[in-house]
């Protein structure tokens, strides 16, 4: 699918509402070269034409698992990496147009939390100068309207104002990634790139670090891009999601929906290998055969065709690309073998295919373990 | 009564380093039975991994097994061995496979090669003999077109086929105990998954015992029998798997359950447990625990709980144990004030 082909807020949640962000056809290649003369030998398709919106105030969850270019995705929003093609649209300003003063003004909007707390903060920088930086870049406090406007946020992320002398390595992993937010703040943004903020987190500090994200959230309207390989953290705290693999979004949907009723196979089978803390909870589980494709060859038509286990898959699954479409209300699927489906069953047939596309839903029985693990912690109360 | 095949006793190790003793292991004990998965759960410092390394004695200074620790296996005292029998019983009777299998693998040999050596180390095996052998093994761990991958070098496979090589040279000379150390967390989930299934499949056909050693609940629930639960340096609850997800007693695995985000869960907002892990050169006095829990009273700050007998195989090192009816009154724990 192109990008001029999916209009504005189709891809996002509200119908009407203005989107803060719209991403459209986004694309980051990398070449590969080899030798002297670096000759370009292959490219990576880390991402390959990604769409959504984000709308204000809202958490779009970005899931998938290593190399699916989740990552680079978020980076490129914020043109941390410049993308190959696409679009990012920003309160309506183009995002990749802008450069100099215009782009530093655009930065003040849009600030990202990084996953290790550990290498993301500067060991020579003291917390005040960290979280300082940003009001002096963009010239929001100098002096001692600085100095009180650091020890506000610190106190906002829960940390004590006086730390503000103190040195990163002072600090552990979940009070570190307190003070990477207490950065991103400083500069008031209206969205905020969350990239694997709490995966380096022992258990009971994650809790705390996901509970304040949700806290600043609701009190000064943010949105955040919520990047994660974590589906339990993701539907915690993400109002839609999308779920990457090699480069492109195949699901994306509101979590409640995705959660319930996942339609992609690729997402199904994500989902049902989840382990359930909860030993009662009878599972099935499809364990996919093989590994993730190279993002540097990816397999041609669907990139998840070589592991699918839908019943249904055959040899137009190789030879077809699956547009995102909209399978039910507000619900987006890349795949021909779910109905409905635009792709016709001529078309299918032409391009080889012996199995008519039919809905698959294989997790029910998951549905059931989790109504029941629910439901025994609400008895165990 | 079945003879456990691991036996650990008051098992105490520590580092002495400049800025003090590290007390990481602080007086475990447990056991393991034949054919059954213990697992250990537990957040970073708690002592998790040092255990397992201890049991192979793979520590080195500053670090040291306090004397009066015992580790007995298959009715030895592997604390009184030489060097020379442990390196016997090490790949052989007790293998392990680590979180990272690139960090522990060797990077300028092939795979083969690697899952061969085990066989010609511990049984004398031919070159020829143990290169089959190591093939006929990766077959079984399910390494695709075994006999060609062999020739390969660790960083041409993926992460999960990497795990796969480390399970098979763990596995190659059929082990009695298994101890496996974070061995899917550097693994995506679906991966994680086919290597999960791999090593229930691997048991039942080989018959070991597994300490499977991880800071995920959810992989506990799925793939352990019986649990012991880690912090700071110390066992605070033992129990069967079911019955520690259904009646945790030792409010910091009480606090671990409900700080879990769930996949299929109410969106409420999470319990946590405030205040972060202490360092291990200064461990809070009487019970560990009790500057971050919401039940602590007086005697928590001065007496050190011993591991409490509260079932026939449920054990939990708090005093609760013996004041049931303080749990009624939940308060601020001291560590929510300063963060």
């Amino acid at each position: 699918m192109t990008a001029a082909s999916v209009p504005s807020n189709e891809l996002s949640g509200a119908n009407g509402a203005r989107a803060l962000l719209s991403v459209r056809g986004l694309t980051k290649h990398f070449p590969i070269t080899r030798g002297l003369l670096r000759r370009r030998v292959g490219t990576v398709k880390a991402v390959d034409g990604i769409s959504f919106d984000v709308m204000p105030g809202e958490t779009l969850g970005l899931v998938g698992e290593s190399g699916c270019g989740k990552t680079t995705a978020g980076r490129s929003i914020l043109r941390l990496i410049e993308p190959t093609a696409g679009e990012v649209v920003f309160e309506g300003q183009d995002v990749r147009a802008l450069s100099g003063e215009a782009l530093r003004r655009l930065r003040r909007q849009m600030q990202i939390v990084f996953q290790d707390p550990f290498s993301s903060l500067n060991p020579r920088m003291s917390v005040g100068a960290i979280v300082r930086e940003g009001l002096t870049i963009h010239r929001i406090a100098e002096g001692g309207a600085a100095e009180r406007r650091v020890r506000e946020l610190l106190e906002e992320v829960g940390l004590r104002g006086e730390y503000a002398s103190r040195y990163p390595h002072e600090f552990s992993g979940g009070q570190r990634q307190r003070i990477g937010i207490a950065r991103a703040l400083a500069v008031e943004p209206k969205f905020i790139v969350c990239d694997e903020p709490v995966s380096a987190l022992d258990v009971s500090v994650q809790a705390q670090v996901i509970n304040l994200l949700q806290d600043l959230q609701r009190q000064r309207g943010l949105a955040y891009l919520f990047i994660a390989h974590d589906l339990s953290v993701v539907e915690h705290i993400a109002d839609r999601v999308a779920v990457m693999y090699l480069g492109k979004i195949v699901e994306l949907a509101s979590a409640a929906d995705l959660y319930r009723e996942p339609l992609m196979p690729y997402t199904q089978a994500l989902l049902s290998a989840v382990p359930v803390p909860d030993p009662e909870a009878k599972r099935q589980r499809i364990v996919l055969p093989g590994d993730v494709p190279s993002p540097a060859a990816p397999p041609p038509g669907c990139p998840f065709h070589p592991r699918c286990t839908h019943p249904r898959k055959d040899a137009a699954c190789a030879r077809i690309v699956p547009p995102l479409e909209e399978k039910e209300p507000g619900h987006w699927v890349a795949c021909i073998k779910q109905t409905p489906t635009a792709i016709g069953w001529e078309e299918q047939q032409a391009a080889g295919g012996t199995l008519a596309p039919e809905r698959f839903i294989p997790l029910e029985s998951l549905h059931s373990a989790r109504a029941a693990a629910t439901g025994a912690e609400l008895s165990g109360e | 009564m079945t003879q456990p095949l691991l036996s650990v006793r008051d098992l105490r190790t520590w580092f002495r380093t400049s800025s003090g003793v590290a007390r990481a292991v602080d007086g475990v004990s447990f056991d393991v039975l034949p054919h059954e998965t213990v697992g250990v759960v537990g957040e970073s410092g708690c002592g998790k991994s040092v255990t397992s390394l201890s049991i192979l004695r793979l520590i080195d200074r500053p670090g040291a097994i306090e004397p009066g620790s015992t580790i007995e296996f298959e009715g030895r005292d592997l604390m009184a061995l030489p060097e020379r029998e442990m390196r016997a019983i090490r790949g052989n009777r007790i293998s392990m496979i680590f979180q990272e299998p690139m960090t522990s693998l060797n990077p300028v040999f092939t795979v083969g090669d690697q899952v061969a050596e085990v066989a010609r180390v511990h049984s004398g095996a031919s070159r020829r003999e143990a290169w089959e052998r190591a093939v006929e093994m990766l077959a079984t761990v399910g390494m695709p077109a075994a006999a060609e991958r062999a020739k390969e070098y660790p960083h041409q496979l993926s992460g999960g086929l990497r795990q796969r090589v480390m399970i098979a040279m763990a596995l190659m000379m059929g082990p009695a105990l298994l101890i496996a150390d974070e061995p899917t967390t550097a693994l995506d989930v679906t991966i994680q998954a086919q290597i999960l299934e791999l090593l229930a499949e691997m048991q039942e056909r080989l018959g070991m015992s597994i300490l499977l050693i991880t800071h995920d609940l959810g992989v506990i629930a799925e793939s352990t029998s019986r649990v012991l639960v880690m912090y700071a340096g110390q066992v605070v609850e033992e129990a069967p798997v079911r019955e520690l997800f259904a009646a945790p007693h030792h409010p910091y695995t009480e606090g671990l359950l409900a700080a879990m985000p769930r996949v299929g869960a109410e969106r409420e907002r999470l319990a946590v447990i405030p205040g972060s892990v202490p360092p291990p050169t200064r461990w809070p006095s009487g019970c560990r625990f009790h500057d971050r829990c919401p039940f602590a009273w007086e005697r928590c700050a001065k007496e050190a709980p011993p591991l409490y007998r509260i079932g026939e195989q449920h054990a939990s090192r708090c005093h609760l144990a013996e004041e049931p009816e303080r749990r009624a009154h939940p308060h601020e724990p001291v560590a929510a004030s300063r963060v």
